[in-house]
């Protein structure tokens, strides 16, 4: 993402321009953009014209176009970021109050208003411009019968192809139909990691699985390129990385991330610093369980008493409809900071965020024990 | 001028066609509301059928039909109606049509009338009044008014509702069902069937009651359910027991006797998983079994000595009897459980090797759900049975899983004690260390033996000649160990439920798709038309295989393959279930668990990411609720909604699977309602389902 100008008062108030570039970049844009913000982007509308004579006729129309934007929507297959709203801005050929949805396009700029411009979001677009943070990893999560072809960037892991079929298991007295059955497996499993895996941008491919499949399939892949003559393959062999999952299942990458083999060659990515604060918090919780908590009302409670060393919040909070909520969180978030603490925010789309998510979204590691937040009840939205 | 053209041109009889039909006039003069009329309409929904109306030509059936024309198809009769208000009319009409709805065109619409005058309205209370007096009076009339099937509550799916419709409307229809898909034998006489079916009823009227109370959730009057009301019913008139039998599957001869007639001369059937740490021998030591008791071919036993030492590992030629894939040969460790057969004096023993390797803990899992005892491997050699045994070892995690599966009868055998000179003190000491262990696991102390052998050059394993041995042995070899396990009780006279485990294209000419697992309950014959769930269609039975010999039947806990024709089997992935078409299995993605957590290091907190393996299955899943800490061995819930469950501790839980599967309650099917839970590489736990949400 570029960053074009930034025009932020000190009450917060303020526009800023970017520009986005890759699909990450609407993936940082969906995390700043909210209900109420107003946009100003390019983008084409259908205008239809009457003529004196009566006759109508249509045509498109590129516009710059202001909208309040009231809903969001991201693909995340395709990394695509669309935004409803009403017309805010004279314009001559959308009425005000016309409602107008904007794709947000690569390569073009689009400036943000928004009436408050909170830490998290000003991080978000430090994050977005820092070009360090890029590294596209490919990961290949498979046991026999499963495979899961993804791709790992900063701040989303997208699973490009899930290929699950079934192998038929030895029998007695004969293997070919196993055997016959593994070489389709792996025949889909190299046709998917070509298609998705864009070998150019691509630091470096993990292949993980249990057992032997990581291997044999790696073999059977470079004989098939050696025998069909692919180049691509060939040439980026040593960008293959063997590393040991326990299973195929996609929260395997976990795993994967954490291996000492995949942190040696590969920068300190955001993905694993989440898995490895992650990992450090359910290591507390095992140890000292009234270190860790996790829940709103329990981390509230922490922060309190200035006892939050580390904050684990997951972003999809702060994409909350609700204003309040949003604050609720962004507090947090600042008071923590101003308590000397460090907090993380954590991507939703990576295996690790999803497994926040899923602990109520916010946890927190404390500098010292509160024995007496364990005896209190969970929140009450855990019901839910 | 051209429109003008369109208009004369234009046909109006097609302009206007359908106009007239929706406009302008009520729908009452399409479909008439008299009550009167509409006896004279012929109403689908009633599921008439046209064999109803026909002359049966089964004797024993003629009275039946006769009872029900006359009784049933009174339409022309014009009905006696007390003068009534208009809405105790409208009442009264809703109330028939309820009752009809229950219990078909048996009802006569004056004892309709009649009963709900009685019962003030109340359909509920006029049901069991119509039931009762019906059974008191005319007894064949009662059970066919009461037993005319109507779709089976349970169902939830269109399509089995189809089959089940096809496969009994009426009850005439059945009989001449019956006599189409019972192929292979004669009907016994009528009353051996009802006194050998009597005692099978208590069991399955509970579950009946049980399934159906359960899934229809909304049942209005249990009585007035066939399945519920049937088995009272048939008590009470047992001359019509097999006729009342509307389903395929219960259409056939008794299950029980039919087992003492196909297996009471074979020996009896035994599910035996060998378990035990990778490197333990545990290939080596069945494969060597297999070649004592002959079942392999002394010429291939050389071919594979011969091709193991040229690789340099002629150790595993035995090994080689049961691994059978190229990988497992020259990698030298089992992968896939290998399933083999040989007999014991008293048992026919299905083997199956499990893998022990750590990363093929979920094969060795789909191995030992089908497993009815075990034999755990490990090695004597110094050094070796400690790697196995210490945390991180299979050895512990193996007889862990095993117990929880459901295995109880262990056979403990120490393999490769020549390597350590049959020392004594060696046995003892591995004896001493694993009793306390297995016990603590769960095992109870006579269900374990102990039996010292070499997997290698075969002693003890059915025979014992070395002297080193004899010195201070003289129990039983490792053959007649196992013949003294205990075969398990099998559910016969359970719905059927088959797990698959394996897929594949039939061998031969004979197109269609095979299917492989374990026959958890009841009985099959070729022929027999099944349910695939989830996939929920119906296929049929082309033939049934145990160890590739055809058969025409099989039973609870046989191994089985199926030749199957009627579904796309593309679709049917593992872990899919065959089940009898009206009780079919639950299939769901969330369900409520008591788990009991082993040794781990990072506490489970709601979210937790798993795996979850059930019989041939593993599927990812997370922890999405804690209920309740309880406590290990009383129950009691010791905390409610903890924060975690840390290590070695018992919990209420929910799980959310990420695609739904097919599941049965514990106390439903014990085998069906057991599953592990496995994260990072290691099973963190084993768990019951207590819930289908």
């Amino acid at each position: 993402m570029k960053l074009v100008s930034r025009y932020i008062e000190r009450d917060g108030t303020g526009r800023v321009a970017l520009i986005p570039e890759n699909p990450e970049d609407m993936w940082h844009a969906y995390n700043l953009i909210s209900h109420g913000d107003t946009i100003r982007a390019s983008t084409i509308r259908k205008v239809q014209t009457e003529s004196a004579t009566g006759s109508s006729s249509s045509s498109r129309v590129r516009t710059m176009l202001t909208v309040e934007v009231e809903t969001i929507d991201f693909d995340t297959q395709a990394c695509v970021l669309r935004l409803k709203g009403r017309n805010v801005e004279e314009n001559p050929y959308v009425k005000m109050g016309a409602y107008h949805t904007v794709d947000i396009e690569p390569n073009r700029k689009f400036s943000l208003t928004k009436a408050c411009w909170d830490i998290v979001a000003l991080e978000r677009i430090d994050m977005a411009c820092d070009p360090s943070q890029n590294a596209d990893v490919a990961a290949v999560i498979m046991h026999e019968g499963l495979a899961n072809v993804c791709l790992v960037t900063g701040a989303m892991t997208l699973v490009r192809a899930k290929i699950d079929v079934t192998i038929p298991r030895k029998r007695k007295g004969s293997t070919s139909q196993h055997e016959k059955g593994l070489q389709k497996f792996y025949d889909t499993v190299l046709q998917a990691i070509l298609r998705h895996v864009n070998f150019e941008v691509t630091r470096c491919i993990l292949l993980a699985s249990p057992g032997f499949v990581k291997d044999h399939f790696f073999e059977y892949m470079m004989q098939w390129a050696s025998k069909n003559d692919n180049r691509v393959l060939i040439d980026n062999k040593s960008k293959f990385l063997l590393i040991h999952a326990s299973s195929g299942f996609k929260h395997s990458l976990k795993e994967v991330l954490a291996d000492p083999a995949v942190t040696s060659r590969m920068a300190d990515t955001k993905a694993m610093a989440e898995v490895k604060a992650l990992e450090n918090f359910y290591a507390v919780l095992q140890t000292e369980p009234s270190r860790a908590f996790y829940g709103l009302k329990h981390v509230l409670k922490a922060n309190e008493g200035q006892a939050i060393d580390t904050l684990l919040v997951s972003d999809n909070l702060f994409r909350s409809q609700s204003v309040e909520e949003r604050k609720t969180y962004v507090k947090l978030v600042e008071s923590v900071r101003d308590n000397g603490g460090t907090t993380r925010i954590f991507s939703s789309l990576h295996v690790s965020g999803e497994q926040l998510t899923q602990l109520t979204g916010v946890a927190a590691v404390l500098r010292f024990p509160m024995p007496e937040l364990e005896e209190e009840p969970l929140d009450s939205d855990e019901d839910s | 001028m051209a429109r003008h053209r369109n208009i004369r041109t234009m046909n109006y009889d097609e302009e206007y066609d359908g106009y007239d039909d929706v406009y302008g006039h009520s729908v009452e003069d399409d479909y008439a509301s008299s009550p009167s009329m509409q006896h004279f309409l012929y109403d689908r929904s009633q599921e008439h059928q046209m064999s109803a109306y026909m002359q049966s030509d089964i004797p024993e059936e003629d009275e039946l039909v006769s009872d029900e024309s006359k009784s049933g198809n009174d339409v022309g009769v014009p009905s006696r109606i007390p003068p009534l208000g208009e809405l105790e009319q409208a009442q009264l009409y809703s109330c028939l049509d309820l009752l009809r709805d229950r219990m078909g065109d048996a009802l006569s619409e004056q004892a309709g009338i009649d009963a709900i005058l009685a019962c003030n309205f109340d359909a509920e209370k006029a049901l069991d009044q119509l039931l009762k007096t019906s059974v008191a009076s005319t007894l064949s009339k009662s059970t066919k008014s009461i037993i005319k099937p109507k779709p089976a509550p349970s169902i939830q799916v269109e399509k089995i509702r189809g089959s089940e419709v096809r496969d009994g409307k009426t009850p005439v229809k059945v009989v001449s069902a019956k006599k189409v898909v019972a192929t292979g034998f004669s009907l016994p006489p009528t009353g051996t069937d009802a006194s050998s079916s009597a005692d099978r009823q208590p069991a399955k009227q509970e579950s009946a009651v049980e399934e159906t109370s359960r899934q229809l959730g909304c049942l209005q009057t249990p009585g007035a359910t066939p399945r519920s009301t049937s088995p009272a019913d048939r008590e009470a008139t047992p001359s019509a027991t097999p006729k009342s039998q509307s389903r395929t599957r219960e259409n056939r001869v008794d299950v029980a006797s039919e087992y003492v007639k196909e297996r009471s001369g074979t020996k009896a059937l035994l599910n035996l998983v060998v378990v035990g740490h990778v490197d333990a021998g545990k290939s080596t030591l069945m494969g060597h079994m297999l070649f004592r008791l002959g079942q392999v071919s002394s010429k291939q036993m050389h071919k594979y000595e011969q091709e193991s030492k040229k690789l340099g590992k002629q150790s595993f030629m035995y090994a080689w009897v049961l691994d059978e894939t190229g990988e497992e040969r020259s990698r030298g460790i089992t992968m896939d459980v290998a399933q083999s057969q040989f007999e014991t004096e008293t048992k026919s023993i299905t083997l199956l090797d499990a893998p022990g390797h750590r990363d093929f803990i979920p094969n060795m899992i789909f191995g030992a759900a089908q497993a009815d005892v075990a034999l755990l491997v490990v090695d004597a050699t110094t050094g070796e049975f400690e790697t196995g045994f210490e945390s991180g070892g299979q050895t512990r995690e193996h007889a862990l899983l095993v117990r929880s599966l459901g295995v109880s009868q262990l056979g403990v055998v120490v393999n490769k004690l020549d390597m350590v000179g049959w020392s004594r003190d060696r046995f003892n000491e591995i004896v001493a260390r694993l009793g306390a262990f297995l016990k603590q696991a769960g095992y109870k102390e006579q269900d374990v033996f102990y039996v010292p052998v070499s997997g290698l050059t075969g002693e003890n394993l059915t025979a014992l000649d070395e002297p080193k041995l004899t010195e201070w042995y003289s129990g039983p070899t490792l053959l007649q160990a196992i013949d003294k396990f205990r075969p398990p009780e099998r559910p016969l006279n359970r719905p059927v439920r088959l797990v698959i485990s394996d897929i594949f294209k039939s061998v031969g000419g004979s197109s269609g798709c095979c299917l492989a697992g374990r026959l958890e309950s009841g009985m099959m014959q070729t022929g027999d038309k099944l349910l695939i769930m989830p996939l929920n269609e119906i296929i049929q039975i082309k033939n049934i295989a145990i160890n590739e010999v055809s058969k025409g039947s099989c039973f609870a806990g046989d191994q089985v393959v199926l030749t199957v024709s009627g579904a796309d089997l593309s679709d049917v992935s593992l872990g899919s279930v065959l089940c009898d078409p009206s009780q079919p299995i639950k299939v769901t993605s969330r369900i409520e668990a008591r788990i009991v957590i082993f040794n781990i290091d990072i506490p489970i907190t709601k979210g937790y990411p798993v795996v979850i393996h059930y019989q041939s299955l593993s599927e990812a899943a997370t922890i999405s609720k804690l209920i309740a800490q309880i406590h290990k061995s009383t129950g009691e819930v010791v905390r409610k909604r903890p924060r975690c469950l840390t290590k070695q501790t018992s919990g209420l839980v929910e799980i959310e699977i990420s695609r739904p599967i097919c599941m049965e309650l514990y106390k439903d099917y014990r085998e069906l309602g057991r599953f592990m839970i496995r994260a990072n590489g290691t099973t963190i736990a084993a768990g019951l389902v207590t819930g289908i949400l």
